[in-house]
């Protein structure tokens, strides 16, 4: 009977390939907002796999923020623009073909993977501090760059957005 | 008229800070709060325990009236009906075989006298109109029922509400009320 | 020893916290009746009028004093109110996005509840080990604020289903606001965590038990959370979304019945969850300034929940009063108070406590 742990993986990690792919491959209804909602759905099952290995400030900022800020956004684009479901096409066998091979090699590297890896240690380490702490003096010392590298590419999204808004100033 | 500029002032930083506003805004809250919940005095007439008072003249429901000595002064001359505004009122004369008036200066009365209260207007013409002061409009305003049939109001039930309005002598009382409103000269006899 | 102890203590914590869950979750849907019935008579009070007053089932002739008096006081009202939300006729009109239609209320009321679980409501019960709160979570606040930009999902996925402009407009609107003012609500509150120093719930508590209530640290941060909570949750002098007057019922038009009753429900839970997160944050939860000490009896334990629920009361008339006080914000007013001041000022806020803290800890 395996433990609560593995089940709680397991199941997570289940619905977020299921939602994944309901959200590209939806048999039922072909609506953008469908989509959209199927991959909040796999945000959430995300972030349950962050709180399965005891990361619990980045399944809440991941569901703060990815789910409850960024797909908002979407959404708003989505029905603003009214986007119409897509048609359906018609299966080109090159298409299907081209994509099966695809699948094929990818599903060939992770399988290789997965059956030549050796594990290694125990799982996540449990920090009594909890991660908030060691999170934020590692971003502060030892990865200062990146973070602020980061910040400096989030500066010149918004700046490029602002200004692809404007209107001409006559 | 040219148009007259009205100077606004800027507002300080003190009103920007929203704080006037709000400060004011709780004193005229809590004063009213005070008087209703605290000291009791809202401004709700709670009806029907509180009932206000009918003022003098007040058109409500019409209803038929006796005499002081107790005889319908109704004698079925229809000009109410034809009055009406709505035709909520309809009369059924007596007809030739009718039963005869039950006071001795009438020459008939009426068989049936219904007003239909759903329709009614209140505005009075009835009232105006009548030449035998047969119909008044009290102060009744509540009227309900539980269905359209018991909203039409036969003759029983209208003299049974009208009650006895007497001590008239319908023309000598018109005189006098003519020579108050100076609305036509009558010559004295 | 009672049967109780014989289980093993995961068990144990399993039964206290489905017991915990059922009683926060019925004490506030209680809560929510009575904060609609409060609602009404403070209005009224404040309108130069008396509240409902009249409502009175059969039970009411049978008490002999307290019977009118409760009757007067509109005591008996919610009663009502559910049961006219029950029996009211449901409708679903044909030109809806049935699903969205259907789950939209459903989304917009679980997130006010679900933010209930990590405020610590009381200290114990007696025992040490089992505190009153339902996820001593270690990233409490982080939980919080996750749960309710989902909540968001409500509104959009409403003003969407309901496929017509009014609705449409108010569901934009309203979730704009709602994410424009969640990011000065969680900024203003970054001052309150690095002055305590741990984002764990009743370590804020034990804090504001030694140091005094943060609102006199903080009052800059309580200020800036207080107005973003009345934007968050659509009440005025936000309430633009859902006025009235002018988009006839925003994104709830649309709704009847039952569906109309949860995304009415899911407001004013979302008002209490907001106060509970102002009292704990902000005013010391379930101490007073001497009986901070967590409880050690069972007594002292239902002492420091009256304590909370009486606290809690204070800020809910403080949302209906101030309902009455402003008028509207202009929607451009509004994302702007947001956007362009709160945030800057929630910053410079931050960046104070910072090199006061800095300079403190030299």
């Amino acid at each position: 009977m395996p433990d609560i742990t593995d089940l709680l993986f397991y199941g997570f990690a289940g619905l977020a390939l299921l939602f994944g792919f309901l959200c590209v491959a939806n048999p039922i209804s072909r609506s953008p907002v469908t989509s959209a909602m199927f991959l909040v759905l796999t945000i959430v099952s995300l972030a349950g796999l962050f709180i399965l290995l005891h990361a619990f400030f980045l399944a809440a900022i991941q569901v703060l923020v990815y789910a409850g800020a960024v797909m908002v956004l979407f959404l708003f684009v989505i029905m603003l623009l009214e986007l119409k479901e897509e048609e359906r096409r018609k299966f080109r066998k090159f298409t299907v073909g081209a994509g099966v091979i695809a699948v094929a090699v990818i599903a060939g590297l992770l399988l290789q993977a997965v059956f030549k890896a050796v594990p290694f240690g125990t799982g996540p380490t449990v920090l009594a501090e909890g991660l908030t702490q060691p999170l934020g003096r590692i971003l502060f010392t030892q990865y200062l760059l990146p973070f602020e590298l980061l910040s400096l590419l989030l500066l010149v999204a918004m700046v490029g957005a602002i200004l692809l808004t404007k209107k001409e100033l006559k | 008229m040219s148009t007259k500029i009205v100077d606004r002032k800027p507002l300080s930083f003190f009103e920007n800070s929203y704080l006037p506003t709000l400060v004011s805004g709780l004193k005229v809250t809590w004063k009213h709060f005070k008087k209703s919940a605290i000291q009791g005095k809202p401004l709700t007439m709670e009806y029907p325990e509180q009932k206000w008072v009918v003022p003098q003249g007040y058109r409500g429901a019409p209803y038929l009236v006796k005499d002081q000595d107790n005889n319908t002064k109704c004698v079925s001359c229809q000009l109410c009906e034809f009055v009406c505004p709505p035709k909520a009122i309809r009369i059924t004369p007596p007809g030739p075989n009718g039963a005869p008036a039950d006071r001795k200066n009438a020459e008939k009365s009426p068989a049936e006298f219904e007003i239909n209260m759903l329709r009614c207007i209140f505005c009075g013409l009835c009232q105006e109109v009548c030449p035998e002061e047969a119909i008044f409009l009290q102060k009744d305003y509540s009227l309900t029922g539980e269905s359209r049939e018991e909203m039409v109001y036969g003759k029983a039930r209208l003299l049974q509400l009208g009650g006895i309005h007497g001590g008239i002598q319908k023309w000598k009382h018109k005189l006098e009320e003519a020579k108050e409103q100076e609305v036509f000269p009558v010559h004295a006899e | 020893m009672n049967v109780f102890d014989y289980l093993e203590p995961t068990t144990q914590f399993v039964i206290f916290s489905a017991v915990k869950i059922a009683l926060v979750f019925g004490v506030t849907m209680t809560f929510v009746a009575y904060a609609v019935l409060a609602e009404r008579k403070i209005s009224a009070w404040i309108q130069d009028r008396v509240g409902p007053n009249r409502t009175a089932p059969p039970i009411a002739k049978y008490l002999p004093v307290i019977g009118p008096i409760l009757v007067r006081l509109g005591m008996f009202q919610p009663m009502a109110d559910g049961l006219k939300f029950l029996l009211k006729e449901d409708f679903t009109p044909a030109y809806v996005r049935k699903i969205y239609f259907w789950l939209a209320p459903a989304i917009a009321v679980i997130p006010a509840f679900l933010t209930l679980a990590v405020i610590p409501f009381g200290s114990t019960l007696g025992n040490p080990e089992n505190k009153m709160v339902i996820a001593d979570l270690n990233v409490g606040i982080l939980y919080t604020f996750g749960v309710v930009s989902l909540g968001v999902y409500g509104i959009v996925l409403a003003g969407y289903a309901s496929n017509s402009k009014y609705p449409f407009l108010g569901g934009i609107r309203s979730s704009a606001q709602m994410i424009s003012y969640e990011i000065a609500m969680g900024m203003s509150v970054v001052a309150v965590f690095m002055v305590v120093g741990d984002l764990n719930l009743g370590a804020v508590i034990q804090y504001q038990a030694k140091y005094g209530w943060m609102v006199f640290h903080q009052p800059l941060a309580f200020v800036i959370f207080l107005i973003s909570a009345f934007a968050e949750t659509n009440r005025l002098p936000f309430d633009l979304p859902e006025s009235e007057s002018e988009l006839v019922g925003g994104y709830h038009t649309e709704y009847s019945s039952m569906k109309f009753a949860l995304f009415f429900l899911g407001e004013y839970a979302a008002m209490i969850s907001a106060s509970a997160m102002m009292v704990t944050l902000f005013f010391g939860g379930w101490t007073l300034p001497f009986i901070s000490e967590p409880a050690s009896s069972l007594l002292g334990g239902l002492l420091h929940i009256a304590i909370f629920i009486g606290k809690l009361s204070v800020l809910m008339v403080v949302f209906i009063w101030v309902r009455w006080m402003l008028p509207r914000f202009r929607y451009d007013q509004l994302m702007d108070l947001g956007w362009r001041r709160f945030i800057p000022l929630a910053l410079g806020n931050i960046l104070a406590t910072a090199i006061v803290l800095a300079f403190i800890s030299i």
